[in-house]
């Protein structure tokens, strides 16, 4: 697994020890803040760990614990905190890489993580291929005769696997990874640019998610439709991740700090709870004035709607003000394992994914009632930090035989933090 | 604190893994019962009502996809049980239905003929039944929602009440058809031009969680579908005469 993560060796630059430093001093800024090398900001971890955790149980059927998942709470779901911290700690690993070895060899490190997280896909389509096949023939019931019309694609393999291998047919869930292919694609570009510039990059990336929303840029998909997460528009929190972890942050500390900022958080997140709860108590709906709904309807996900965005930096904001870098709960045994699945999220995104599959399969199979749903969820959990445990170990064993001949300073599960 | 949750928490889903098990073994009776805010609409139907209260017949237009229908039994399927439904609960009212089975054609497609079936059926009621087929071919969520925005404001431009009833539950499919996006239009359409939507798929979740029918089966019979049909006619029935605000009793 070592080879999957880029070391970074060597001391961290003076340009970035400094960030810290000054990061340190400013310890009362919410603001997520660099690490300093070989220090793990475990915030970004638990959070990632966190997200994979709700997209796999938002990937399977809905049970008790889909109640504990956030999107049920606001705007915004774990994807977004998914592909913000992406940006972040890729622009934070491969932009330390791109300082000390160039431009060339970091866009190489990144493409071969392209490479990796192509595969992991390709690996699960083929999953799921082997999944449906096996309903189609065995699976007949008159009530569903329509529905089982979409397996008519299995009639015609060479089209499908074929557009499937271009990223433009993709079953249901299996959309957050060709999304991250295509920014991680783009990532050498970025970072180039926020060496250049880092704000210029940040309203470059901006200006085209405008331009999205103005002129209806998109995907398209096979057999139709397009991208279910627009890259032109989700690229906006990758980048702004990217330009957080670039000093931007520490930049906008004052900005973040304010009291008055996090007054309209907290309103907007209430608000945000407000109207989500009109969706799953239909009473209340009549409470919200239809001007309001006319002009917030549709929430767009596809191209990442602006009130979704800003419910993802509200609760950024509030998350980063009220939990401290150095909260002593983040060194609990109960967080262990959200943070050990964070820190290896391409596997275990992978491993979500595939026990989504799993999953469905199981509960059809077994039609079980509400408890099995909730039981498979938990199954699933603990095999994702069970797996999480062991990549843990075995990077650490094979860390200890290799750094007789290295220095300590690089850490290789940072860049296994690139996915 | 935190692990005497955690413990609770499991002790409580195991105890409910228990329970549900033996119910399951039971054998739950087939009866479809339906939480009361599925039966029931904030909006209205006032044509329907006004042709009742009238003693005017009253002449419902159905148009769905195959799921409105059962291959090779189209006596069983849910239009021809909400006719017997509706016939049993107002006896005094003449009751006419036809099915417009528009199969394999999208929102769009079917939103294009349906001023042309109004003109020539000339119903009080059509009730639309549509999303699936939308949902398969993944279609733009946006286009879907103008397809059926346009096709409502037709529907009333021609001067008849709308219900619109959304896609079936299909476990088996889930993976395969993203149902999400098609519901939350549909919901929009309806709340925005206050219309009642009969919410199948909640509907047919609700059954098959509470263990009324197994919709997970690979029984390759129609009696299943059968059933769950009936369930439904009866069901739209309850609700149609809710959000005409007719009362049954009344009409005895």
């Amino acid at each position: 697994m070592t080879s999957i993560a880029d070391q970074i060796a060597g001391p961290p630059v003076a340009d970035a020890a400094a960030l810290a430093k000054d990061d340190a001093v400013a310890a009362a800024a919410p603001a997520i803040t660099l690490p300093v090398a070989g220090e793990r900001e475990l915030r970004l971890d638990l959070f990632r760990g966190l997200a994979l955790w709700l997209i796999f149980i938002d990937h399977l059927p809905p049970s008790i614990l889909t109640w504990f998942t956030i999107r049920n709470y606001g705007f915004s779901d774990a994807t977004e905190i998914f592909i913000f911290i992406s940006g972040y700690t890729a622009a934070f690993v491969y932009g330390r890489a791109m300082l000390q070895a160039g431009f060339v060899v970091a866009t190489a490190r990144i493409l071969r993580r392209v490479w990796q997280i192509y595969v992991a896909h390709v690996f699960l389509f083929t999953i799921f291929l082997a999944e449906i096949s096996y309903v189609a023939t065995s699976f007949e019931n008159p009530l569903y005769t329509e529905e089982m019309g979409i397996m008519d694609f299995l009639k015609q393999p060479d089209v499908t696997i074929v557009q499937a291998l271009l990223l433009r047919f993709r079953p249901v869930n299996m959309d957050v990874l060709p999304l991250y292919i295509v920014l991680m694609l783009f990532l050498p570009l970025i970072l180039w640019l926020m060496k250049w510039k880092a704000d210029v990059t940040l309203a470059l990336s901006a200006g085209l998610y405008a331009l999205t929303w103005h002129y209806d840029l998109y995907l398209t998909a096979y057999p139709n439709g397009v991208w279910f997460f627009n890259p032109f528009a989700w690229q906006l929190l990758f980048v702004f991740g990217a330009w957080c972890a670039m000093g931007g942050a520490r930049r906008m500390s004052r900005i973040l700090s304010s009291p008055v900022t996090m007054w309209i958080s907290i309103v907007y997140l209430v608000a945000a709870l407000y109207v989500t709860l009109t969706w799953h108590v239909p009473q209340l709906g009549h409470m919200l004035p239809h001007r309001v709904e006319e002009w917030m309807y549709p929430i767009d996900k596809t191209d990442l709607d602006v009130l979704r965005f800003a419910h993802f930096l509200a609760l950024a904001l509030i998350t980063a003000r009220f939990l401290p870098k150095d909260w002593s709960g983040l060194k609990s045994p109960w967080l262990r394992p959200l943070i050990l699945c964070g820190q290896h999220s391409l596997e275990i995104f992978c491993l979500g994914v595939f026990l989504a599959f799993a999953g469905h399969f199981v509960l059809a199979e077994v039609s079980g009632g509400a408890a099995l749903h909730a039981l498979v969820s938990i199954c699933g959990i603990l095999i994702m930090s069970g797996m999480a445990w062991l990549i843990s170990w075995y990077k650490h064993s094979a860390d200890k035989g290799a750094s007789k001949t290295k220095g300590t300073g690089g850490n290789a599960d940072m860049a296994g933090g690139g996915a | 604190m935190r692990s005497d949750f955690g413990a609770r928490l499991g002790l409580m889903l195991l105890a409910g893994c228990l329970t549900a098990g033996s119910a399951r073994a039971e054998d739950a009776p087939p009866n479809c019962e339906v939480p009361a805010y599925l039966l029931s609409s904030e909006s209205s139907l006032p044509k329907v009502a006004e042709a009742v209260n009238s003693g005017k017949p009253l002449s419902i237009l159905v148009v769905g996809s195959r799921s409105s229908s059962i291959a090779s039994s189209e006596a069983s399927a849910y239009p021809a049980r909400l006719q017997a439904m509706l016939k049993e609960k107002l006896p005094s009212v003449p009751i006419s239905l036809s099915v417009e089975l528009q199969t394999a054609k999208t929102a769009e497609e079917a939103a294009a003929t349906l001023v042309k079936l109004v003109e020539a059926k000339n119903p009080t009621l059509v009730i639309w039944q549509t999303g699936t087929v939308d949902a398969m071919r993944s279609i733009d969520p946006d286009d879907f929602r103008s397809a059926l925005d346009q096709g409502v404001v037709a529907l009333q431009n021609a001067g008849t009440d709308v219900v619109l009833i959304n896609l079936q539950y299909s476990p088996r499919t889930e993976t395969m058809i993203s149902a999400p996006p098609y519901l939350d239009s549909m919901r929009v359409v309806a709340q925005q031009h206050d219309i009642p939507l009969f919410d199948r798929f909640a509907m047919m979740h609700h059954w098959n969680d509470s263990g009324d029918f197994d919709l997970f089966s690979t029984s390759h019979g129609t009696d299943l579908a059968k059933r769950v049909h009936d369930c439904l006619g009866r069901a739209l029935a309850t609700f149609v005469i809710d959000a005409a605000h007719l009362n049954p009793a009344q009409q005895n």
